[in-house]
C-alpha cells in the first residue's frame, strides 16, 4: 500500500538524476576510464608502501611499549587488523546479523 | 558595550523569529544567528553570570570556562557551517528545529547547575526529532518514534538520577559527581544513553540516516558532543568509561564494513569516534582530557563533512546505497575531493585535523600502561580507515560505474564543504591555534618522525589490505538488507509487547462482549418479556379452570394472553385485573 514511500525510502528531496544513456559515450574521458591510470596509481601506491617500509628502519623511535620497537610493526599491524576485520564481519558478523530489507517491515 | 545575554538564548529565540523572513533576507538572517551568538559569547568574561534565585536553590545560566568555551566555540561554528549547507531549504520547520537544536546545545555546556541542564538536555531531544520527521517518510517517522522513546526513557532515567544526587549533596550546581550513590549511576547512564554507548546506541544508526540531508549535519554535531561534555565535567578519570570508550571504537566498525546505506556506515564510525573521546575521559589525565575534547572538536567538522559529501550525493542522485552509487568522481569532482578531505582527517592522516587529536588519547592510554585498551584502539584506528576513510569515498565515487552523472553539487553545499575541508586541513597542519583554546595546557608533539611514520604505515597497510580483498573478491559486496543490532530487542520486544497486550486485554474485551454485554443482557431482555407472561399465564389459567374452561378453549385462551402480555398489547379490562390479581397474591405471600 505504501509502495511508493518504500521505493522512495532514500528519495530524493530535490535533486535530478541524469543517468547517462549511453556508457560508451563517455568511455575514457574520465581518468579512471582509462585503465592505464589506473595501473599507475597502484603502481605509486605501492612503491609508496616500500619507502614506508625502509624509511621505518632508519627513524628513531620512542616507544611506549616494547613492542613498538619490533621493525615494521605498524605495517603488520594495521594490515592484519584490516584483514581479520573484513573476513570477521564477512564470515561472522553478517551471517548472524543479515536480514531481508523488509524485515521491520 | 550591552551585558551579553545567555549563551543560549541568541539561537532559541532567533530561531522563533525565522518565519517572519523571507527569501534572501532569510537567508541573510540564518547566517547572522550563529555569528552574533558568537560575539555575545566571546564577550563573556571566564567565570559565573547570569544565575538566577529559584526555590531555594540558585539556577546558572552562564559558567564560563575552558572546557565549556571550546565546546561552545566548536557549536556555534558548526551551526554557521551547517546553515550554509541548509540554505536551499525552504522548509522553515527544519531551520527553526535546527536553530533551536543548537541552542539547546549551547544551554546544555554553559549551565552551571542540573536544573538548567535538564532543561536543555531536554530541548535538545524535542528539537532534533523535528530534524527527523520533517522528512517525511515512512520510515523517518517511524525512526523518530523510536528515537523520542529511548531519548524519553534516557531522559527519565537522568532526571532520576539528578533528583536523588540533589536530594544527597543538597546542591544543584553541576561540577564532579563521580560514581558514588544510587543517584549518580542513574545521571552516569543518562549520559551514556546520548553518547551511544554499546547496547545503548541503536537510536543513533537507526535514527541519523533517516533525517533530513541538511539535519544530519546538525544531529552529527549536537547530541553525542554534549554527552561527552557533559561526562568531561561531571565524570572524569571515571574508570568505566575507559572500557566503554574501548568497547565503542571496536564494535561498529563491523557494523560499517558489511553496511550498505553510506550515511549509516557514517553513523557507525560516528560512535567509533565518540568512543576515543569517551575512553580518553576515563582516562581522565590533562592530555586525555584534552585529546577527548580536542578529538570532539576536530570530529564535529570532519564527521560534518562526510555527512555533507553524502548528503550532496543523496541531493543531486537520490541515492545512499552503495549498491546504487559508484563512478561519481566523473561529475561530482568537488564533492569528491572534499569527501576524501573528511576521510583523511577521520582516518588521521598526518596534516589532517584527526591526527593531531586521536593520538593523544592513544598516547594519554600508552602512558597509563594501559595494553589492551591501547591495542583496541590501535585496532579501531586502522578499522576507522577502512570503513569511513576507504570504503565511504571508495563506493560512491569510483568502484563500478553505476551510469549516474549527477550534476555537481550546488554553490552552497561546496561551500560549506569546502569551508570544513579547509579547517579540517589548517587544524591538522597547524595544531597550535586548537591547543591553545583546550582545558589543560598541552606539551604533547604530534610530529614527531616516529609518529608519522607509524601512523603513516598503519594507514597505508591497511589500505594495502582493503586493495587486495577488493581484488581478490574477498571483500564483502554490497547488499541490499538490514543487518540486526541492539535495537532489534525494542523493535522485536515492541511487537511482541503489542502481541501480549491485543491478545490479552482485546481478548478480555471480547469475552466479556460475548457474555456480558450481548450474552447476559438478552438473557436478561427474554426473562423479564418472558417470565411475565407465563406467570400472568399460569395465574389466569389457574382461575380459569376454577369457573370451569377447560381444553382446547383453555389452550386458546392461553396461548393469546402469553402473547398479548409479551408484546404489552392486553385489553385494559384484563390488564387491570391481572394488577389485581397480582396484588392479591402480593398481599396473600407477604403474610
Amino acid at each position: 500500500m505504501k509502495d511508493d514511500n518504500a521505493s522512495n525510502k532514500h528519495g530524493p528531496e530535490s535533486g535530478e538524476v541524469s543517468a547517462a544513456p549511453d556508457k560508451a559515450d563517455d568511455h575514457g574521458r574520465y581518468l579512471f576510464d582509462n585503465p592505464r591510470n589506473v595501473k599507475r596509481l597502484l603502481i605509486c601506491f605501492y612503491v609508496s608502501l616500500g619507502i614506508l617500509l625502509l624509511v621505518d628502519l632508519l627513524v628513531h623511535k620512542h616507544p611506549n611499549f616494547g613492542w613498538e620497537k619490533w621493525p615494521e610493526f605498524y605495517a603488520v599491524f594495521g594490515f592484519v587488523a584490516c584483514v581479520a576485520l573484513v573476513v570477521a564481519a564477512k564470515y561472522i558478523l553478517r551471517p548472524l546479523v543479515k536480514r531481508s530489507e523488509d524485515y521491520y517491515d | 558595550m550591552i551585558d551579553p545575554v545567555p549563551p543560549a538564548l541568541v539561537f532559541v529565540a532567533g530561531a522563533l523569529l525565522v518565519p517572519f523572513f523571507k527569501g534572501n533576507l532569510k537567508r541573510a538572517y540564518l547566517l547572522a544567528l550563529p555569528v552574533i551568538s558568537f560575539i555575545n559569547l566571546v564577550s563573556f568574561s571566564k567565570g559565573v553570570h547570569w544565575t538566577l534565585p529559584f526555590l531555594d536553590y540558585e539556577l546558572v545560566l552562564a559558567r564560563v570556562d575552558g572546557l565549556s568555551l571550546i565546546f561552545g566555540y566548536i557549536f556555534h561554528l558548526i551551526s554557521f557551517i551547517a546553515i550554509i549547507y541548509a540554505l536551499h531549504v525552504e522548509d522553515d520547520l527544519q531551520h527553526v528545529a535546527g536553530l533551536v537544536y543548537a541552542g539547546s546545545a549551547v544551554g546544555v555546556v554553559f549551565s552551571g547547575d542540573l536544573f538548567t541542564f535538564f532543561v536543555f538536555w531536554e530541548m535538545l531531544t524535542v528539537a532534533s526529532i523535528f530534524l527527523i520527521w520533517t522528512r517525511r517518510t515512512r520510515a523517518a517517522a517511524g525512526a523518530g518514534f523510536r528515537y523520542l522513546l529511548v531519548h524519553s526513557a534516557g531522559g527519565l532515567c537522568l532526571l532520576a538520577g539528578i533528583v536523588l544526587h540533589v536530594n544527597q549533596t543538597g546542591s544543584i550546581s553541576f561540577d564532579f559527581i563521580g560514581l558514588g550513590g544510587p543517584g549518580s549511576y542513574l545521571i552516569f547512564l543518562g549520559f551514556g544513553l546520548n553518547c551511544a554507548w554499546p547496547v545503548l546506541h541503536p537510536w543513533l544508526t537507526d535514527a541519523y540516516p533517516e533525517a533530513t540531508i541538511t539535519g544530519t549535519i546538525f544531529l552529527s554535531a549536537f547530541t553525542t558532543k554534549a554527552a561527552v561534555y557533559a561526562l568531561a565535567r561531571a565524570f572524569p578519570g571515571t574508570g568505566a568509561l575507559i572500557w566503554i570508550g574501548a568497547a565503542m571504537t571496536c564494535f561498529p566498525i563491523f557494523y560499517a564494513v558489511i553496511e550498505n546505506d553510506l550515511r549509516r556506515v557514517l553513523a557507525y564510525s560516528l560512535i567509533n569516534q565518540v568512543g576515543f573521546m569517551v575512553c580518553g575521559i576515563g582516562i581522565g589525565t590533562h592530555l586525555a582530557i584534552n585529546g577527548a575534547v580536542a578529538h570532539a572538536f576536530n570530529d564535529i567538522l570532519f564527521k560534518a563533512l562526510l555527512f555533507m559529501a553524502m548528503g550532496a550525493v543523496m541531493y543531486r542522485t537520490g541515492k545512499i546505497n552503495g549498491t546504487d552509487l559508484g563512478g561519481l568522481y566523473r561529475t561530482m569532482p568537488l564533492t569528491c575531493i572534499f569527501c576524501m578531505v573528511g576521510a583523511a582527517s577521520i582516518s588521521a592522516f598526518p596534516l589532517f585535523s584527526g591526527f593531531v587529536s586521536k593520538s593523544m588519547v592513544m598516547e594519554a592510554a600508552a602512558e597509563g600502561h594501559m595494553r589492551i585498551v591501547w591495542f583496541m584502539l590501535l585496532f579501531a584506528s586502522a578499522g576507522v580507515f577502512h570503513h569511513a576513510g576507504i570504503k565511504i569515498p571508495y563506493f560512491a565515487f569510483f568502484s563500478h560505474d553505476s551510469g549516474l552523472r549527477p550534476r555537481e553539487a550546488p554553490t552552497h553545499m561546496l561551500t560549506a564543504m569546502g569551508l570544513t575541508a579547509a579547517l579540517c586541513i589548517f587544524i591538522g597542519s597547524f595544531p597550535g591555534y586548537l591547543y591553545g583554546l583546550l582545558p589543560y595546557p598541552v606539551e604533547y608533539v604530534p610530529y614527531t618522525a616516529a609518529h608519522v611514520v607509524s601512523q603513516t604505515q598503519l594507514l597505508f597497510f591497511s589500505a594495502l589490505a582493503f586493495t587486495l580483498l577488493l581484488l581478490s573478491g574477498i571483500y564483502p559486496a554490497e547488499m541490499r538488507c538490514v543487518n540486526l543490532d541492539a535495537d532489534w530487542f525494542y523493535r522485536k520486544g515492541g511487537r511482541l509487547f503489542l502481541f501480549v497486550m491485543d491478545r490479552t486485554f482485546n481478548g478480555l474485551n471480547s469475552v466479556c462482549d460475548r457474555y456480558l454485554a450481548v450474552g447476559f443482557a438478552r438473557a436478561l431482555g427474554r426473562f423479564s418479556q418472558d417470565a411475565v407472561a407465563r406467570l400472568s399465564v399460569y395465574a389466569l389459567a389457574s382461575l380459569w379452570a376454577l369457573v370451569g374452561v377447560s381444553g382446547t378453549r383453555l389452550e386458546v385462551r392461553k396461548r393469546k394472553v402469553y402473547e398479548n402480555v409479551r408484546k404489552g398489547t392486553l385489553p385494559v379490562g384484563l390488564g387491570a385485573a391481572m394488577a389485581a390479581v397480582f396484588i392479591m397474591l402480593l398481599f396473600l405471600l407477604s403474610r
